[in-house]
């Protein structure tokens, strides 16, 4: 059965890895529904959150091969119930709605959204949420015209009381000591 | 540590001869120039083999590869220099084997501007490579070089690429050499489990049936001595893999033949019958298991595997051991009791013994009129005392030749694999002779995959290896004939060649050859062949419309193996 996972991987920032470990969804015709990329705590290490609508068995031998990647440090993989994540979502409207009416306040309010950025022609709202979240904004705000709207990709931590990270790293350690 | 000042291209050559490359496989061109400079002051350390394609230069880099388990080296310039490696990049991954190419680019304040001969190798090479990186300053070259030895060699190995720009290749940088030894984001050692092991133990001794399946990650491993003192002490009958042709002498009485599609009857339709599955550095290719919902469903499953990424990938496993065979495999024969398994074995032997009649004979000692693909490997590898390395191309003889050609030492089976490159086999028997340089190189060919890289007998020629060819030469593009005859209702579909005279092209490039195409001459002609001081080409001309048999067709089960058509 299809179902959303997210996978998070720990690898060098390097050139060039981005393509390595994409290959690895296009090799398997594997759609990719959000990537997000950026430094972790650990300086000089990158994480990647990549979210898939896929069987779990596919998803676990893509993380397989992609802990073979020489660059990368490890991959994991969870279902959305194993982890807190969050997007973020901007839209842009025309300042006059606001004016003509306080719908659109009322459901800036009632979502949780914040303005960012008010011009005499337009407006900046964003929000943060689920995908659900950000859409259902959207939807009520396109009533009155939405002239830009954008979605980040998903960023994930774990529920997991134990920090991943920290623990690889210690792990990785090991393995490297063995080799001497 | 001293360092000394020299340019970016004679590190390159420095940063190999540390590594203890003797020899160099390619092609320059404009992008490597500065480095083809550099070797030319270095031809008492290190020979440089010109080969005629680029093509030529990688799978001749895997030939030498597979001989002496240690990685090969191609040189390749920009653009299309190093597009005409990728086959063999490819070729090379799929069946692990440590390669460390270096590409000349384009010098690097031109990189992304379509520059003359620019293509982008690293993003070309990225799908088909263990690692790849792009140097664009001199003074990356030493620790590149380095890694690129250090991944390539080690754990599962694999092909790694080096891109380097032109002015890279010119710069000056103060050079000393240090060994990669590890790599923080990469483990290429794991400790065996010995709780693994002890568990794959118990099992081993329960069985009744239980068969072991070795690969190429045995020779890999260089675990040959450990394969057979397991299966002796143990008593379980072996079978091989095509890549795991050689690491157990042909004659040993637990050898029970080879796998998968052209195998043998016995180790083929035993798998669904065997209570237990011992598999050794091997990876389930779709060619070996067949339909994989029907394969060994009666078995448990051990799985001895160095990458973690191949457990459960096909078949699921009851107990993986993690690890170099060499280790996993000792330990285990420490923790087996002494057994044997005499009667299963005995079902082996009744079920060659079946094979024997209704193929093996036929094949080998054949009454028809036509010559068989299978006498004359017989006969050759008689007449050289089942102790040449064998190299295949791709198709009917490639079977033929891993069912029949005999072997008492390991590391003497060169042949494409997982890819299945057909123009493989001429160029690797260049690198297998030159890295096997005392012994007999037997190549054999059809008439269809000679004629993709045949330009390399000017390099057999030019570097005088005596690489004995034998040509069987059946006018056809013999397996994809058999599968249209089998599988498409006769319809042969631009199968048939028609050929050139084979040995007026080798004489052109200064060969000797001559053509057999009668039974009484085969066993002089191939005397004649061994004898030949140098390289040799002998065509056979053989049946036109011979198969390959037994036969797992393409999605049936392992237990559905056909012996005749």
């Amino acid at each position: 059965m299809k179902q959303e996972f997210i996978i998070s991987i720990y690898s060098e920032n390097h050139i060039g890895l981005l393509n390595r470990i994409t290959i690895n969804f296009t090799k398997r015709k594997m759609n990719i529904e959000s990537l997000t990329v950026s430094e972790s705590a650990i300086k000089g290490i990158s994480k990647f959150t990549i979210v898939v609508k896929e069987e779990e068995d596919r998803v676990k031998k893509v993380v397989g091969q992609l802990e073979k990647v020489v660059e990368v440090l490890k991959a994991f993989y969870h279902t959305n119930d194993e982890m807190v994540f969050q997007e973020l979502a901007l839209y842009k409207v025309q300042t006059d709605t606001l004016y003509d009416s306080d719908q659109v306040e009322r459901i800036v309010r009632k979502s949780g959204a914040r303005i960012l950025e008010i011009t005499r022609e337009y407006t900046v709202i964003e929000k943060t949420g689920h995908k659900e979240e950000t859409q259902e904004l959207f939807e009520a705000l396109n009533q009155f015209g939405v002239l830009q709207f954008i979605r980040s990709g998903r960023i994930a931590i774990t529920r997991d009381p134990i920090e991943r990270l920290s623990e690889f790293l210690r792990e990785r350690d090991t393995l490297l000591s063995q080799v001497d | 540590m001293a360092t000394k000042r020299i340019t970016g291209s004679q590190a390159v050559i420095l940063s190999l001869l540390e590594e203890g490359v003797d020899t160099i496989f390619g092609y320059p061109g404009g992008a490597i120039m500065p480095i083809y400079d550099a070797l030319y002051d270095f031809d008492k350390q290190v020979s440089h083999i010109l080969t005629r394609h680029e093509q030529g230069a990688v799978h001749a880099a895997e030939g030498y590869a597979k001989v002496t388990g240690k990685a090969g080296v191609c040189f390749a310039t920009s653009g299309p220099g190093a597009t005409n490696l990728i086959t063999g990049i490819a070729d090379a991954m799929i069946d692990s084997i440590p390669l460390v190419c270096i590409t000349g680019q384009v010098a690097s304040p031109l990189l992304g501007t379509d520059a003359f001969q620019e293509s982008d190798v690293v993003g070309i090479s990225m799908p088909i490579t263990k690692w790849n990186y792009q140097v664009t300053k001199a003074e990356e070259i030493p620790e590149a070089i380095a890694r690129a030895f250090f991944i390539a060699q080690s754990g599962r190995p694999g092909p790694v690429l080096l891109d380097i720009a032109k002015d890279a290749q010119f710069q000056e940088i103060d050079f000393s050499y240090k060994k990669c030894t590890k790599i923080r984001s990469y483990i290429s050692k794991r400790a065996v489990d010995p709780f693994k092991v002890k568990a794959a133990a118990w099992l081993i001794d329960q069985a009744k049936k239980p068969l072991l399946l070795f690969g190429q990650g045995v020779i890999i491993a260089q675990a040959e001595a450990e394969l057979k003192a397991f299966v002796e002490k143990t008593g379980i009958p072996a079978a091989w893999t095509l890549l795991g042709l050689s690491a157990l002498p042909s004659d040993h009485p637990l050898n029970v033949g080879m796998l998968g599609m052209h195998g043998n009857y016995g180790p083929n339709i035993k798998t669904n019958e065997a209570d237990l599955i011992i598999a050794v550095g091997m990876r389930f290719d779709d060619r070996v298991t067949g339909k994989v919902s029907a394969y060994a469903k009666n078995a448990k499953i051990i799985h001895l595997e160095v990458d973690p990424a191949e457990i459960d990938k096909i078949i699921k496993t009851d107990v993986a051991v993690l690890g170099s065979a060499k280790e996993s495999l000792a330990m285990l024969t420490n923790n087996v009791k002494e057994n044997k398994h005499e009667a299963w074995l005995q079902e082996f032997r009744d079920c060659d013994k079946v094979e024997r009649e209704k193929v093996i004979d036929k094949d080998i000692y054949p009454n028809k009129e036509g010559l068989t693909m299978g006498e004359v490997v017989r006969i050759t590898s008689e007449k050289t005392n089942h102790n040449a390395v064998l190299v295949t191309d791709v198709g009917q003889q490639q079977m033929i030749a891993s069912r029949y050609f005999k072997f008492s030492q390991s590391k003497s089976n060169v042949t494409s694999g997982g890819l299945g490159t057909m123009g493989y086999g001429i160029p690797a028997a260049v690198g297998a002779q030159l890295g096997a340089k005392d012994r007999t190189v037997c190549c054999f060919v059809g008439d269809g995959g000679f004629q993709m890289t045949l330009q390399e007998l000017g390099t057999i020629v030019q570097n005088k290896l005596p690489v004995k060819i034998i040509l069987l030469n059946n006018n056809f593009l013999g397996m994809v004939r058999q599968w249209q005859q089998l599988f498409f209702e006769k319809r042969y579909s631009f199968t048939e060649l028609q050929n050139p005279d084979f040995i007026t092209i080798a004489k052109g490039f200064g060969m000797a050859g001559h053509k057999v195409t009668q039974r009484e001459d085969l066993e002089e002609g191939v005397q004649r062949m061994v004898d030949h001081d140098g390289p040799y080409l002998l065509e056979v001309v053989v049946e036109k419309e011979d198969n390959v048999f037994p036969m797992v067709p393409s999605g049936a089960s392992v237990s559905d193996i056909i012996l005749e058509a």
